[in-house]
């Protein structure tokens, strides 16, 4: 690979001042950084919902909300904030903004001032969502929005509007990433770099950017719907105008199914590139890793009613939604695989970004092959709804994106600033959270088998001894996460400083081969690929 | 494959407890409650044969990523292979889990079907989920719609074996051994009619009838919890079925519809006599109090 990151480059280092650079930033490192700091600051705060919640479900009776709307409130919340707030800016917004224009050897994103107003929609955008839940009674409807409970019959007052903007700022601010991903990505790759070469990391964000284009815009266009039927009269969702509440769900769906895979291939891509460096070894079966994600992509679009097989779709639409769904297996897998051939024969290192990478393939197999039993529209309808349901897809989101992200930290902090993190430390993080996480959502498995509904403040006392020991792991959970902010704290300030590809021979693609941070304007000669 | 399914449904009946006659939740269960009706015993089966598959699978893969984790470590390993390709290898890991998707596949369709709906009913139920209670409906007895509300916890009587957060104050009451159309919908918001030990779970939507069913094998009371959230009191409108013989079904029938005016063109069905000839009984035996 060329060797970039020249001399000239750092003599024309000029960065501007704090308020141009941080506000009116055009710079995809700038906006990576931003982005990040912006989800770390949006996890804690979802963190916190999601604690308060565990410390309500440790005892049956309610101790700390004050009713049923209060919770649903806080469920609505983290929901929104995990989804929109935390994984996307950090996978999207942040690692593919830093590390997209490097791997293809690109100077920037295509349009650094569209980047710009994606990120800062963000921000609005995230205040009316957390306003959302202070003003009035808050919007109680869980982060699927279904009316009629969303329309003015279940929640009157300003939150839920309020909540919807929230919504359209930040699906604006994907669609426009989006849109400056795939440009990126089509036109700015270097001299040689083929799509056949392109790191799968890259590969990753590609596929995302494309279900985003294509599915964001379908959830605008029904809480649009859903905002007129509540302000203006309309009747697109309320049966007593003609409408169907059943569209909605069919509407919301359609964007949420993809939604899910936008959460978790840019965790793949980032993954694949880990596993890749710390074993020494390219990575197994490139074409099959690539268009595997191009075929979750593409089936994660026709598999939206399995979210429903309960609200009265006809039984061979259940069968069709079924076989489909079962699909998705196929090329999961092959990445998984894919993933441990790549180690097989290797000489990995397990420093701390490889630790989560390795966590992650186990911990995604787990609810993939839990995902597997709720594809089956027969059994579905006992566990639909219930705890088995949110340890699942908590399994794949919040052990598997979530470690992906950790993953990524580790593996790209160094890079970023140019410091190293303590490994000690984030050996430690990995194995505090690797223990609280599974106590937390393992145990939500029997739960849901047992019959536990989701989204309940209260519960039958038959529940309470697997709800204790899974709050008891949210808190080692949290408490690991203020870790990772100690650790985060200290390496920017303390951490050793490291030289431009740190990790050694195993890190091959082209961020490696600038300066650790890389100069303010990388590339300003194009690197060449052999 | 037969122990650990003997294993498997053994650890369901330690979780259901002993008392097969209350289905409700117990503490520390792992697995599905134990099925109630020919669908959910169904339901059980298949849900062990994926229980099986996805443990193998996960093993499986726990077991991969430790042999890679010991024999291909730096220390054991210094010189890493450059084999990036194996055709035969990725045609297998493409192939078997095709056909493992079509062993589940034929099952779960077997299940699927058998649980939309049963051709012939003997009775029909109307649920209807209103914010925060459910309306039950016997259109087939002539009976009209009664509330049934969750106890609140104050009021719960442990000793008559209520159980707080589940017990109503009026039950459903259901014949066993009757094939039996439950009809749902919702009032105002959407809700969800559960019933875990039936393995049934139908939507409430307004304006619109959704159908299961369900055949009842053993006399008990079996819970349920309102499974969509539906507002601030979701949590709190629980459902609470007393399964009884069809005798006893019929008794409560006639006891129900009470002195209501009856067309005799079109009386109450009753599933183990007429309307008349129970009426006639009934008059014989005031009859014969009446003469002693």
């Amino acid at each position: 690979m060329a060797q970039a990151g020249t001399h000239s480059d750092e003599h024309h280092d000029h960065k501007p001042g704090f308020v141009k650079r941080w506000l009116f930033s055009t710079n995809h490192k700038d906006i990576g950084t931003l982005y990040l700091a912006f989800a770390i600051i949006a996890g804690l705060i979802g963190g916190l919902f999601s604690l308060i919640m565990r410390m309500e479900l440790q005892d049956p009776g309610m101790q700390l909300v004050e009713d049923g709307q209060q919770w649903n409130v806080f469920i609505t919340a983290h929901g929104l904030i995990m989804v929109f707030f935390v994984v996307m800016p950090a996978m999207i917004g942040g690692f593919g903004n830093w590390f997209v224009p490097l791997m293809i050897g690109a100077p920037d994103m295509a349009f650094p001032r569209l980047n710009n107003i994606s990120f800062w929609l963000l921000v609005p955008s995230f205040f009316l969502l957390i306003g959302s839940a202070f003003i009035g009674q808050g919007a109680g409807t869980g982060w699927t929005i279904y009316p009629p409970l969303s329309d003015v019959v279940g929640q009157p007052g300003p939150s839920v509007d309020m909540a919807i903007f929230a919504l359209h700022l930040a699906g604006a601010s994907s669609i426009l990433g989006a849109a400056n991903f795939i440009t990126t990505i089509f036109n700015m790759r270097a001299p040689g770099m083929t799509l056949h070469k392109m790191p799968l990391f890259v590969w990753s964000m590609l596929i995302t950017a494309f279900l985003l284009l294509l599915a964001v815009p379908v959830l605008g266009g029904a809480i649009t719907m859903l905002l007129t039927d509540r302000n203006f009269g309309t009747t697109f969702f309320d049966p007593t105008g003609g409408g169907d509440p059943l569209l909605f769900q069919h509407l919301f769906w359609f964007f949420g199914h993809p939604e899910v895979y936008i959460m978790i291939l840019p965790g793949f891509g980032m993954i694949s590139q880990i596993i890749s460096t710390f074993s020494k070894k390219p990575i197994f079966g490139y074409l099959g890793m690539a268009y595997a994600m191009v075929a979750i992509g593409f089936v994660g679009f026709i598999v939206w009613a399995h979210h429903m097989f309960t609200v009265g779709l006809d039984v061979d639409t259940r069968a069709y939604f079924t076989a489909a769904t079962m699909i998705i297996a196929v090329p999961t897998g092959i990445k998984v695989f894919s993933w441990i051939a790549t180690m097989w024969g290797g000489s990995i290192e397990f420093k701390t970004p490889m630790l989560w990478a390795v966590g992650f393939i186990f911990l995604f197999t787990v609810g993939g092959v839990t995902g597997v039993v709720l594809a089956n529209g027969g059994l579905d309808i006992v566990l639909h709804d219930t705890y088995f349901v949110v340890a699942h897809f908590h399994y794949v989101l919040s052990l598997g994106a979530v470690f992906a992200i950790f993953a990524g930290f580790y593996y790209w902090i160094g890079k970023m600033s140019g410091r190293q993190y303590p490994e000690f430390w984030g050996k430690v993080h990995f194995w505090t959270t690797f223990v609280g996480v599974n106590l937390a959502f393992f145990p939500q498995h029997f739960l849901g088998a047992a019959g536990m509904p989701r989204r309940i403040p209260d519960y039958p006392d038959a529940f309470s001894a697997w709800n204790l020991i899974s709050s008891i792991g949210a808190y080692i959970s949290f408490a690991s996460t203020l870790l990772f902010v100690g650790i985060l704290i200290y390496t920017l300030k303390w951490g050793k400083r490291v030289s431009a590809n740190y990790w050694g021979e195993g890190a091959t693609t082209l961020e490696w081969t600038v300066s650790s941070p890389p100069p303010f304007h990388q590339f300003e000669t194009l690197p060449r690929i052999r | 494959m037969r122990r650990i399914l003997a294993f498997l449904s053994g650890l369901s009946a330690v979780g259901a407890g002993a008392s097969a006659y209350a289905q409700q939740p117990r503490e520390w269960q792992i697995n599905l409650q134990t099925p109630a009706t020919p669908f959910a015993e169904a339901g059980m089966a298949f849900n062990n044969l994926m229980l099986i598959i996805i443990i193998a699978i996960s093993v499986f893969v726990l077991a991969l990523l430790a042999i890679v984790i010991f024999r291909f470590n730096a220390k054991r390993n210094p010189t890493p292979s450059k084999t990036t390709h194996n055709t035969l290898l990725e045609v297998v890991w493409t192939v078997v889990p095709v056909l493992i998707l079509v062993v589940i596949a034929v099952p779960s369709f077997r299940l699927l079907y058998l649980g939309d709906r049963v051709e012939n009913p003997e009775m029909t139920l109307e649920v209807t989920g209103y914010q925060w209670y459910w309306g039950y409906e016997y259109p087939d007895q002539q009976i009209d719609e009664f509330a049934s509300y969750m106890i609140p916890d104050e009021e719960i009587d442990e000793e008559a074996g209520q159980v707080r957060l589940l017990s109503v104050d009026n039950p459903v009451v259901l014949p066993v051994d009757t094939d039996i159309q439950i009809l749902v919908t919702a009032a105002d918001v959407l809700h969800s009619f559960a019933v875990p030990a039936f393995m049934i779970k139908t939507d409430a939507v307004t304006m619109r009838w959704n159908e299961t069913w369900a055949r009842i094998q053993e006399e008990g009371v079996y819970y349920g919890q309102c499974s969509e959230l539906c507002g601030i009191g979701h949590a709190f409108m629980p459902i609470e079925i007393h399964a009884v013989s069809r005798e006893a079904f019929d008794q409560w029938t006639i006891e129900q519809v009470g002195d209501a005016e009856i067309d005799p063109e079109n009386p109450p069905v009753l599933l183990t006599t007429t309307w008349e000839q129970a009426m006639a009984d009934r008059d014989a035996r005031l009859r014969l109090a009446a003469a002693e």
